[in-house]
């Protein structure tokens, strides 16, 4: 069956507008308003809720759901299911993306949209399954061989799980990149209101797909009907005869594994059609920084005890401010840049020994401290322990 | 007749080895490849059986049958899968 | 009686010449096998604007890249998990998988055993030469015992992989395994496995002089198929002289490897039901009007 998006369907399989429900079943309200018509995935603490949800309620719509044998089939089945038309998603924890780190790169590669949902969990190896983390921050963009560009969003409330995805799909969709939506644990399995947008308040971008003549289509290249790096997905079976593979390719797909030039065109069209749009992609929310002196930047699940700080010192007068990062890579250096000359410390909360510090770090530049305050071992910071850095010190 | 595109030709024999009646054999010119790829025998006994076509790795055997040339089998040097019935 | 079709013609409907002539050895049976699915694919008259072949990593695996059509040329043993996703998308393509030994049974066997059991209506052409050609000639988990490679340079210890058996087992609805020199059977068994809605796999014995059979004392090429027509029996025949023939013939023939259809059922295929539970659940929401 070819899936159609069809909106009423949607809500009517939703049900109420105003629900209470976990972080896991936010990302599927999600993809099913974004129109997700594939899901393949595997159950893993703390994401089976996702693939359980999914297995319910996407044959409702008309979708295809599959749980296949493991984590790598998942990342392979939607990656194919996408070539063949659909709009695809999987989701699972730490150990699962490790799995699926080979064929992430090969999403990257083919320039194939796809949203992997990871509901991080402590690691490294099995770790605390029940338990959240944030420690997959700098595997996202690093966890695979080759250089590409990496896309990754961090919810922080349950409402947000449920937007970013459908954000998710269609940065993925505009991009032709896979994208990673990075809740945790915590969030996940958090219950909070939700309010499932209108229809018309909405925003779904769909893939451009290839119309011109297929004699004089070139696969992997510049746009050749509108001013973009992200050339036109030519779907399997509407006769373009698209040969796609992970090798590094020429313009029109076929392998040239011996050619400096052609490999160098290429990884460098696949990252910069990401990177020049930088300033289209920062989202971030910026809290009391007029004024700040000391600053917590955060991200995900770390963010809600830091606001609690910030109020905190707010009422005693001191003036702290914070800046959320709501989509992590490509990293937003130019906030950090500007932020860096305008204030005096940086506090970085995480629920790691320490990832995006490590960016913070770079782009600061010496202008001002940057502090790291992990915490690991699956519990959020509280709100006085992120008060002390503020303190004195 | 048999036409035999020269370049793909890699020079595995197996045309000429296969053929029911012996009807192709190597030539003396050379490809750009170094190989001299095979072609029909100037005396040959081809029945257009087209087990050469089907069999060529290369796809570079093409059989254009005509019924005029074409010859009767008398013994077949092939035996069939499990090498049995001579 | 259809009209004679000449190699030359089929060439320039399926193949892309400009990748031609191949990277396969000098007696590679991968040639071959292309061939074979370009006389089944004419015969059905498929469309090609509606199939897609699918791959992972090695020799095998770089045959979609020379046909006329859509394909996905994937990571090394995953190409079957990618045609379950194209087939989920869109039921109505048409899926070939060009696989090998290593890639679909030993990095890959999980995902074999999984689509097989589920009745995926996919056909995969598995082409079997004994070892792990691209990278030179190491151990493949079909690898006879004792022959030698690279990484069981003192004889291989470990006993051989009967794939066919495996999908047997697994209730696949089609299952052949053909010798690449004998061209009648195997284009035919091709033709049976597209047609046939649900798992179909053929695996191919295919020579590999190169990595294989120089070094396990092959000889040269002439010698290494001349291998093929000696070690292959049909299964009809096998069965035959085990039942009926004398002792001799039975010393002689135990050994060798059969060839043939092992399996030919019908069982419906995955998505075939999944469309059904999908039209149940339909109705059922119309009739009862909530969730």
């Amino acid at each position: 069956m070819k899936y159609k998006r069809d909106p009423e369907l949607i809500r009517s399989v939703l049900g109420d507008k105003v629900q209470f429900i976990l972080g896991d079943m936010a990302c599927v309200y999600g993809g099913l308003l974004a129109g997700c018509s594939f899901f393949g995935g595997y159950p893993i603490t703390p994401a089976s809720e996702v693939t359980e949800g999914m297995a319910r309620r996407l044959p409702r719509v008309k979708g295809t759901y599959v749980q296949m044998e493991d984590e790598i089939g998942s990342i392979a089945a939607v990656i194919g299911a996408t070539w063949g038309g659909a709009k695809s998603m999987t989701a699972t924890s730490g150990p699962g993306f490790s799995l699926m780190m080979e064929n992430y790169g090969f999403a990257a590669m083919t320039e194939t949209p796809c949203v992997i949902v990871n509901i991080q969990r402590t690691g490294p190896s099995t770790g605390q399954p029940t338990l959240g983390a944030q420690g997959d921050m700098m595997q996202v963009k690093w966890g695979t061989h080759g250089d590409f560009e990496a896309i990754a969003l961090a919810p922080s409330n349950v409402q947000e799980c449920m937007d970013f995805t459908i954000d998710a799909f269609n940065l993925a969709e505009k991009y032709r990149n896979p994208v990673c939506v990075m809740a945790d644990g915590e969030i996940g399995h958090l219950r909070e209101r939700v309010v499932i947008p209108d229809e018309k308040d909405l925003e779904i971008i769909d893939r451009v797909p290839a119309t011109i003549d297929k004699n004089k289509f070139i696969p992997f290249t510049n746009s050749q009907t509108r001013n973009s790096k992200v050339p036109d997905f030519p779907t399997f079976g509407t006769g373009y005869h698209t040969y796609v593979t992970g090798l590094t390719h020429n313009e029109k797909g076929f392998p040239a594994t011996d050619k400096q030039p052609d490999h160098e065109k290429l990884v460098k069209r696949i990252t910069t059609k990401i990177t020049d749009d930088l300033d289209k992609l920062t989202n971030v929310e910026k809290l009391h920084l007029d004024d700040a002196e000391t600053v917590f930047v955060t991200y995900g699940a770390s963010a809600r005890p830091a606001e609690s700080a910030l109020e905190m010192a707010r009422a005693k007068g001191k003036k702290v401010g914070m800046l959320r990062l709501k989509l992590v890579w490509p990293f937003p250096y130019k906030e950090i840049q500007k932020l860096a000359s305008q204030v005096n410390k940086i506090i970085v909360p995480e629920m790691n020994l320490g990832q995006i510090v490590h960016s913070v770090r770079e782009y600061a530049g010496g202008q001002c401290e940057v502090v790291s305050a992990p915490k690991i071992g699956g519990e959020m910071h509280l709100p006085h322990e992120l008060y002390a850095y503020l303190e004195g010190n | 007749m048999i036409e035999i595109k020269d370049d793909w030709c890699k020079g595995c024999g197996i045309c000429i080895e296969r053929c029911p009646v012996g009807a192709l054999e190597e030539s003396d010119k050379l490809n750009k490849k170094g190989i001299h790829p095979a072609r029909l025998k100037e005396k040959n006994e081809c029945n257009f059986c087209r087990l050469c076509e089907l069999i060529c790795p290369d796809l570079a055997i093409t059989v254009i049958p005509d019924e005029e040339v074409r010859k009767d089998v008398k013994k077949s040097l092939l035996s069939p899968i499990g090498g049995k019935g001579k | 009686m259809p009209e004679v079709r000449t190699a030359d013609k089929l060439n320039k409907k399926y193949l892309r010449e400009d990748m031609w002539p191949t990277i396969f050895c000098n007696g590679c049976g991968h040639g071959v096998v292309l061939d074979y699915t370009f006389w089944a694919i004419e015969e059905l008259n498929l469309d090609m604007d509606k199939t897609v072949f699918v791959s992972g990593i090695g020799c095998s695996s770089r045959l979609p890249g020379y046909i006329n059509a859509d394909g996905l040329h994937t990571t090394h043993g995953r190409a079957i998990a990618f045609a379950t996703g194209i087939k989920a998308a869109n039921p109505d393509l048409n899926i070939i998988i060009f696989t090998g030994d290593g890639d679909c049974s030993g990095i890959g066997g999980n995902h074999l055993i999984h689509a097989a059991r589920r009745n995926i209506d996919i056909t995969v052409i598995m082409i079997n030469n004994f070892t792990y050609g691209m990278t030179g000639g190491q151990l493949a988990p079909t690898a006879p015992l004792g022959s030698v490679a690279t990484t069981a340079p003192y004889g291989n210890i470990e006993h051989p992989f009967d794939i066919c058996e495996l999908c047997k087992a697994l209730g696949a609805n089609y299952v052949a395994r053909w010798c690449v020199t004998h061209p009648y059977q195997p284009i035919k068994s091709i033709k049976e496995g597209i047609q046939k809605k649900g798992f179909s796999i053929i695996e191919f014995l295919s020579p590999c002089p190169t990595a294989y059979g120089r070094r396990n004392k092959l000889g040269d090429i002439k010698k290494h198929w001349k291998w093929y027509d000696d070690n292959v029996i049909l299964i009809e025949d096998y069965n035959k002289i085990m039942t009926y023939g004398p002792d001799e013939e039975k010393e002689k023939i135990k050994n060798k490897i059969q060839c043939g259809v092992f399996q030919d059922i019908e069982k419906p295929g995955f998505f075939e039901q999944y469309a059904k539970l999908v039209e149940r659940l339909q109705e059922k929401q119309v009739k009862g009007g909530k969730k």
